[in-house]
């Protein structure tokens, strides 16, 4: 009864996973990168409100309100404005898959659909990391228009385009692998207090406030700042818009991102898989 | 490929062993059992045996610690991408995309599998009909019953047009009407030539939709074969229980021994007891109705009075207890 009763059945389900598996691959990952696409695009205002409320209010406070009452110089937005396209794009980055991550292998359980598609897991993995870039990258574009809106002008500079792109692709790229890393390691009933531990000090020691060559009187917190990757996304910015202020050279915050992009993106991808497989 | 996959059982579990990192006995402790194409297997134990471990084998989502596991053919270790496009899984737990519409949910599920556009518009279309959720199609199963979700998710699990579709405990939690809805759904899979394998604690679900039943304990398979032979070959036939008043131990004693000799009777047994009042079961043979006069007449020759009598068929439970010496739940 074995071979007489379903061969149609093998036929069909033989069908669907037919043609070269890299093929398939491709398009599941496609078809995964639209679900979130679409999921983002009906709720846009709960993206923005998630992305830049906190950077609006940083830039308003620190850099037009301070300014006016002439607490801070004049010159403090055009240091204070890429430090926070920087954070923008890392911080987004690092939500975007570590809130989903936890709640998707901690309760929802909807990651499991995903996990029984027809292609290989660090695809499923590479697809969350690619899509928190993306919108990592275009949460810290939107970041321009706003900072014209509210300092009155920005800085630009189309021989730091390059670099520009550049660094926040990177940014945005270590800061998925790091929200990874947080949200496959840290268990679940845990993740507020890691929040906690773990957001404010990359806040602060990312040399988004201040050039990180200004701190040599300040030693040891120029050590812990080196350590955290947001101070070469920060640092690459400002390379990139604002050569003038002194800042680490843009060849070494490539390299020191690339190099965080390895060490975050193998020990996130670890992660993974350590929860997508019993 | 095309050929092996034809011929091979629909699953095949061979000496499977699976323990987990710091565990200290093994969840799944040498399981063998195979699947025919087209039938619906049940696996029935209690919670914790090991069935939900060996579905997680059978769907790659866990890593056998040792044995072999072929779903169609292939191998779930050595070819898991291509097994999962062979098979149809509906969890135990709610994991449906909130996100999505219930459309959506089947739609992207599809495309996730590498399903044509138009195939699996027509297919979406075609199952909300066949799980009644045609009507809810454009809302989101955030606030669903649980009898929905599940209609949802067997439905989601077919978009791929699956050769196997496993299901995890489907109908615990669900209403008898939502159950019983389910229940006719996985048979009419079965007359399509869906290969079923489901997992249930539910000795009434595996006797009534599985055409073969492997009992598992602690990971180990005790008994595989279709429910009535279970019945048949472990538990014998029926059960005769009477609750018997003013006997005394000296006069239990002699009632169990006079029951326990009559012909027909397997075994007697004392189950329950409330100061003068004894309930006895026997585990028979053959018919019950033939033998309830000759055991009214010796319960009258003790001196004792019958005041209840209960005829019981024997059902999985009974072979459950047989096997492992304790109940189900």
């Amino acid at each position: 009864m074995t071979a007489t009763t379903t061969p149609g059945r093998v036929g069909r389900a033989a069908e669907v996973a037919q043609g070269p598996s890299w093929a398939l691959t491709v398009r599941s990952f496609g078809s995964l990168l639209r679900r979130d696409v679409v999921v983002t695009g009906k709720d846009l205002i709960a993206f923005a409100a998630q992305v830049l409320l906190q950077p609006v209010f940083f830039l308003f406070v620190f850099g037009k309100l301070l300014t006016g009452l002439g607490y801070t110089s004049s010159s403090y937005p055009s240091l204070l404005f890429p430090g926070l396209v920087a954070l923008t794009a890392t911080v987004t980055a690092i939500q975007a898959t570590a809130f989903p991550l936890v709640a998707e292998f901690g309760w929802t359980k909807e990651i499991e659909d995903r996990l029984l598609a027809p292609l290989p897991l660090w695809a499923v993995a590479v697809e969350k990391l690619l899509f928190a870039s993306l919108r990592a990258m275009v949460a810290s574009a939107v970041m321009f228009p706003i900072g014209i809106g509210v300092l009155g002008s920005v800085p630009y500079r189309a021989a730091g385009l390059g670099l520009l792109i550049g660094i926040g692709l990177l940014g945005s790229l270590v800061g998925a692998c790091i929200g990874m890393t947080i949200g496959t390691f840290v268990p679940p009933t845990k993740i507020s207090m890691a929040f906690s531990l773990i957001f404010t000090p990359l806040l602060f020691t990312g040399a988004t406030q201040y050039p990180w060559p200004s701190l040599t009187h300040l030693r040891w917190f120029q050590v812990v700042t080196a350590a955290n990757p947001i101070t070469y996304v920060s640092e690459g910015m400002r390379a990139a818009l604002v050569p003038g202020i002194p800042h680490i050279p843009g060849w070494v915050c490539v390299l020191a991102l690339i190099g965080s992009l390895v060490l975050f993106g193998v020990v996130g991808l670890v992660g993974f898989r350590r929860r997508a497989i019993d | 490929m095309v050929d092996s996959v034809i011929s091979a059982n629909a699953v095949q579990v061979s000496d499977l062993v699976k323990r987990y990192p710091k565990a200290r006995t093994n969840a799944v402790d040498g399981l063998s059992f195979a699947v025919v194409r087209g039938e619906i297997f049940g696996l029935l134990g209690p919670n914790g045996a090991g069935k939900s471990t060996t579905i997680g084998v059978l769907t790659t989502r866990v890593r056998p610690t040792a044995g072999k596991a072929l779903i169609a053919g292939v191998d779930v270790v050595a070819a898991p991408r291509t097994v999962r496009s062979l098979l149809g899984v509906v969890p135990q737990r709610n994991n449906l995309d909130r996100s999505l519409s219930v459309r959506q949910n089947l739609l992207f599920h599809a495309a996730y599998h590498g399903v044509p556009k138009a195939v699996r518009t027509a297919r979406a279309d075609a199952l909300l009909a066949q799980f009644s959720l045609t009507e809810r199609a454009n809302d989101k199963p955030e606030y669903f019953s649980g009898g929905q979700n599940q209609r949802m998710m067997i439905a989601r699990a077919l978009m791929h047009d699956p050769t196997v579709l496993f299901l995890d405990e489907p109908t615990t939690g669900l209403d008898p009407a939502a159950r019983l809805f389910v229940w006719d759904r996985v048979r009419e899979l079965r007359d399509a030539g869906v290969t079923v394998v489901l997992t249930t604690h539910d000795m009434d679900e595996a006797a009534t939709l599985a055409d073969r039943v492997g009992i598992v304990d602690s990971g180990r398979l005790l008994a595989l074969d279709s429910p009535a032979a279970l019945v048949r070959s472990l538990a014998g036939g029926a059960t005769l229980q009477v609750t018997v008043e003013a006997v005394g131990e000296h006069g239990a004693t002699r009632l169990l021994a006079r029951l326990d000799g009559l012909p027909g009777v397997r075994r007697c047994e004392q189950v329950d007891t409330a100061g003068m009042i004894r309930t006895l079961r026997l585990h028979l043979a053959g018919d019950a109705g033939a033998l309830v006069a000759r055991v009214v007449a010796a319960i009258a020759d003790v001196g004792s009075r019958l005041i209840g009598v209960q005829i019981r068929e024997s059902s999985l439970e009974d072979v459950f207890i047989e096997l492992t010496g304790r109940g189900l739940r």
